[in-house]
């Protein structure tokens, strides 16, 4: 009896969890363009979305920015990561840390103004020019991503084994070349999770970008935002369906390739 | 011979990995928080005034209106999520991982689709509402009202509250609930002083990240609320697209972190806080 309600309870809540999202993807498919009544088939609004050069600017603008800061992101935060290791100051650590972190504890509002009054306040030093851009947003994103960096590496730099490195030095290794060739190996799946994370983060973001941005330089959930603000258009159906297909196939991808990991990793005896 | 370091001492190398993070986090964290104080406390001339804080009186309602909801939608979540966290642990393993795979992937769609979709389905000329009057049913007029935009608070943040409760749930040992119950104690019991206590800490997590989201939001007032309902995030949103009103938006900014900050400190305390990062 248990087991029965527990299952109907989760049956039920994720029911209530997808009714939306899948209502979205069946009308994106509505040729009739209402809401309330499904009349047939069709591709039109996925037609329209293709045609759109803006929505396909907009993709575009978002993986030149999503791989630009996450990239970044990832090296400034993996050096990081490897200083803060093998810093010996408590406080330091501690207050590079917190400060890392901010971000993460802020409401992304609160990220955006701050960043954005940032970019005003030195704007009007520089005689007024217009910044906003990619730039800043480049700058926005790398901000933001980087305590994900630090939270996926930073492990993985407690788990090595110093004495490895310290017997390539003992061999002759310089410390920096210690690094690239003993250490770098064992903590590159951090760091593979690392650019995942943060290149998501960063095609996913709306809030910050909103504030840092300019109409020059518009990324997908920019696009979204602003031809969601007035009317209903269906091809933002379309489109939404189209990110809900490729969000689930990479998720299946990924689980799929974890499992196959994990077993990998039993097997290996651990 | 080459200078090499002892095996305890750090190379330049070592030392200077940092330094390019640390001018980072000075130049875009530190600066810009800075420049919230800065706009905080002077006006539009940029001579200091205290008469920003006094400006945010008029806003009271819409903080007082943010801080109710994201409490509201906060307990639902809870009282939602944790018993579907619990009964997700109690699976078999490969059920569990499709079910993460289903709690997911509504947190990676993004949130201004899972929003949009919530309105598509609950306007007025929505398919919720057609199918109502298709059974001779009344109309539902929810977009629009506080219920609305509570409900789209809860829809768009209950898997940010499962997630950090689900993961400590599934580490937690099962011997403790078998003891309790060999001990003599009843479900409810092995529930409130074993189970529960155990996963503080997920629940310290999931609130946060259903709280702070929740109070700072202005899309899901935007849409679920049809423009009718104001909240402490369509506010500053509005207040920062004039150049006039920037000093207000950063008061409002900063009292909003102020907030966060004192309730994530009491949240803290209620757990070790182990919670964090595990978002992912």
């Amino acid at each position: 009896m248990m087991k029965f309600l527990s299952r109907f309870y989760m049956a039920i809540i994720f029911l209530l969890l997808y009714t939306p999202i899948l209502v979205l993807i069946i009308f994106s498919f509505n040729e009739g363009g209402t809401l309330s009544e499904f009349t047939g088939v069709s591709l039109t609004w996925y037609g329209e979305l293709f045609s759109d050069e803006e929505a396909l600017s907009a993709l575009i603008n978002s993986l030149i920015l999503a791989v630009s800061a996450s990239v970044i992101a990832t090296i400034i935060g993996t050096f990081a990561a490897l200083g803060l290791h093998h810093m010996r100051n408590r406080y330091i650590k501690g207050a590079i840390n917190t400060v890392t972190n901010i971000p993460m504890m802020n409401p992304d509002i609160v990220t955006g103004v701050s960043m954005m009054l940032l970019f005003v306040a030195v704007s009007a030093m520089l005689g007024s020019r217009d910044l906003f851009g990619f730039g800043t947003l480049l700058i926005a994103h790398v901000t933001f991503d980087l305590p994900y960096v630090l939270l996926s590496v930073t492990p993985r730099f407690k788990a090595l084994d110093k004495s490895m490195s310290e017997a390539a030095q003992d061999l002759g290794c310089t410390p920096a070349r210690a690094f690239f060739m003993v250490d770098l190996p064992e903590i590159l799946p951090g760091i593979v999770s690392a650019l995942m994370m943060s290149f998501t983060l960063s095609l996913d973001d709306f809030v910050i970008s909103h504030f840092v941005s300019s109409p020059n330089f518009q990324t997908l959930p920019l696009y979204v935002y602003n031809q969601t603000a007035h009317n209903v258009k269906f091809s933002m159906y379309a489109l939404c369906a189209l990110i809900v297909f490729i969000i689930l196939a990479i998720l299946l991808v990924v689980n799929f390739a974890g499992s196959f990991r994990s077993v990998r990793h039993r097997k290996g005896g651990a | 011979m080459k200078n090499r370091t002892s095996p305890r001492g750090r190379s330049v190398f070592q030392k200077a990995a940092a330094a390019p993070h640390v001018v980072w986090a000075v130049m875009f964290i530190i600066a810009p928080m800075l420049f919230v104080l800065y706009f905080a406390f002077t006006d539009t001339d940029g001579n200091f005034t205290l008469s920003n804080i006094a400006a945010i009186g008029q806003y009271g309602n819409t903080i007082l209106l943010s801080i109710a909801f994201a409490l509201i939608a906060t307990v639902v979540c809870l009282l939602i999520g944790y018993p579907l966290a619990y009964f997700m642990s109690r699976t078999s393993p490969r059920t569990q991982k499709v079910l993460l795979v289903l709690l997911m992937l509504p947190m990676w769609c993004n949130l201004l689709i899972r929003t949009y979709a919530l309105m598509a389905l609950l306007d007025n000329g929505g398919l919720l509402n057609s199918l109502l009057e298709s059974i001779g049913l009344p109309r539902l007029s929810i977009v629009g009202t506080n219920f609305g935009v509570i409900l789209g608070m809860i829809y768009d943040f209950l898997p940010y509250m499962v997630l950090p409760i689900f993961t400590v749930m599934t580490k937690l040992d099962k011997r403790y609930v078998e003891a309790a119950h060999d001990l003599g104690c009843n479900g409810v019991r092995t529930m409130t002083r074993v189970v529960f206590p155990l996963t503080v800490s997920g629940v310290v997590s999931g609130v946060t990240m259903v709280f702070v989201p929740s109070i700072s939001t202005f899309y899901i007032s935007q849409k679920l609320g049809a423009g009718k309902i104001d909240l402490v995030g369509d506010t500053i949103e509005r207040l920062f697209q004039n150049t006039s009103t920037y000093n207000i938006g950063a008061t409002m900014s900063l009292g909003m972190m102020i907030l966060i900050i004192l309730s994530v400190c009491i949240m803290n305390r209620f757990s070790d806080g182990e919670g964090r990062g595990m978002i992912i």
